[in-house]
């Protein structure tokens, strides 16, 4: 355990640790704050490739103490996609499927974290503010962990993920608003009960949980930068952390080199972040009017260093429209097999949008990150594909509907 | 006069309340209202004339930035909160 303290982001005041999130004096988010010299002391590339297959195995860089609270998220697979590839026209694009979590999306990895310091910090009720993925994830590491947990949505969620968070057995509520009206109630409800938020006052905690993201794809391709990540952003927390686990790795003297060219994927209905990026101005709140909620952030908190980020390592951002959402995740699951949720198809369609605009070279090593299962969002997804054959359950009844449609095929090629 | 709420960070500005009454028909006025019982009250919520990049203020849950921002029209029966800007997702 390497942690000094709390430090603000903004202006550089530091603070204990506890379970704070805002500087006092200017307002600013703080982070955790780390010895990285002692870090350097205990940790090489091989006691992390001799930790457990999880991200508990960068243990020394994360603010946990004892054993964390541990469903095994993390350590997911990094696949090379040479189909994708070939349709994107990119020579070496990976796929980081972080789909593969216990509650199947990244979030399962800033809320061990998060609830590992709850318990740290003697609380016994857990809560967040969700749209979506996070809910599911404090509801499991909660029940795991033997706590109450008060989950708060926006009452116009996807079913999935309303049912499966429901699983968990937490105190579900459905608020009548969007994500940053649901936020900003849970900000005030934080104010009066002492409860771990995950995503305020524990959140300089919870957000160090996404730098494993960073670090896997590092490990993963053998202890190398890639040229350039591809992160969805909603409030821009995963692609900031991302960005420090990176540095991180430089800094302890794992890695050699910078940060890879960090580029951010945001739904053209909700992209306060690529609107200021391609402007050149502030972030300006927005409404979102998205088929794609769990990125659907109006006011991205952490938008001001997303952009910071995109332009020191000289990345870029962009959009894809609810329709190119919708074909992004058909093609990663018809090229690589891969079942993403609207905000893998975000990225798949940023991706494509940025090659098509010549802002992302072919000969890029490029990883883009996906984050959640298809499963949770079906519904948008359902009613844009085809429908399946219907048939009786008789041989002849198949070779009258399938037959027709092969003579179809081999009469096109004709 | 408007009820104001705030969030824990800032109340150590304001005596330790977590909510008071302010006078003022619009929120800059309220704001003003609470830096002459509170002083140093006004500089950590305005910067540069402007809301403090790191707050969000509501008036009736709404963000005012999508209103009228400090110009945002306050009544007696209106509820402000102050808050800091978190992340989520």
């Amino acid at each position: 355990m390497t942690v000094k303290g709390l430090v603000c982001r903004n202006c550089g005041k530091e603070y204990p640790e506890a379970p704070v999130s805002i500087c006092e004096e200017c307002f600013g988010p703080l982070e955790v704050a780390y010895d990285y010299e002692k870090i350097k002391e205990a940790v090489s590339r091989k006691t992390i490739e001799g930790g457990p297959a999880s991200l508990w195995r960068y243990k020394a860089l994360l603010p946990v103490r004892g054993a964390p609270v541990d469903l095994g998220a993390g350590f997911t697979p990094l696949r090379k996609a040479e189909n994708l590839g070939r349709a994107l026209g990119l020579k070496e694009l990976y796929i980081k499927n972080d789909s593969l979590n216990p509650t199947f999306s990244f979030k399962d990895r800033v809320v061990s974290v998060a609830v590992s310091k709850a318990l740290e910090f003697s609380f016994s009720t857990v809560g967040c503010a969700s749209t979506g993925n996070l809910a599911s994830a404090v509801a499991a590491h909660g029940a795991k962990a033997g706590l109450t947990s008060y989950i708060f949505i926006p009452a116009d969620l996807n079913p999935a993920k309303v049912a499966q968070a429901l699983a968990y057995g937490p105190n579900l509520v459905c608020v009548d608003g969007n994500y940053d009206q649901v936020n900003r109630l849970c900000t005030e409800i934080a104010g009066y009960r002492n409860w771990a938020f995950v995503n305020i006052n524990l959140r300089p905690y919870y957000a160090e949980g996404s730098k494993t993201l960073g670090f896997e794809v590092a490990e993963q391709l053998g202890w190398e930068v890639p040229d350039r990540v591809v992160v969805p952003a909603g409030s821009g927390s995963l692609l900031t952390k991302i960005w420090k686990g990176f540095r991180e790795l430089n800094d302890v003297g794992i890695l050699d080199g910078g940060p890879p060219r960090l580029t951010a994927a945001q739904s053209a209905g909700c992209s306060p972040i690529t609107t200021a990026w391609r402007s050149g101005g502030d972030i300006r709140p927005v409404k979102p009017d998205t088929i794609e909620k769990s990125l659907a952030i109006g006011n991205p908190a952490d938008g001001r260093y997303t952009l910071k980020a995109l332009k020191e390592t000289g990345g870029t951002a962009g959009s894809a429209t609810d329709g190119e959402i919708i074909e992004g995740i058909k093609l990663l699951a018809r090229t690589e097999g891969i079942f993403t949720e609207t905000a893998g198809g975000v990225v798949i369609g940023t991706l494509k949008n940025l090659v098509e605009r010549g802002e992302i070279d072919p000969d890029e090593r490029t990883v883009a990150y996906i984050t959640g299962c298809g499963l949770k969002t079906q519904d948008v997804l359902r009613q844009a594909l085809p429908e399946p054959v219907y048939i009786r359950s008789d041989l002849g009844a198949f070779e009258a509907a399938i037959g027709h449609a092969h003579r179809q095929v081999a009469g096109e090629v004709a | 006069m408007a009820l104001v709420r705030l969030s824990t960070p800032l109340r150590v500005h304001c005596g330790g309340k977590p909510e008071l009454r302010a006078e003022g028909s619009t929120l800059r006025e309220v704001i003003s209202f609470i830096d002459r019982e509170s002083p140093g009250f006004g500089d950590r919520v305005l910067k540069d004339g402007r809301i403090n990049e790191f707050i969000n203020i509501f008036v009736n849950n709404e963000d005012v930035r999508f209103l009228d921002g400090l110009e945002t029209p306050v009544g007696p029966g209106d509820t402000i909160s102050i808050l800091p800007a978190v992340s989520g997702g």
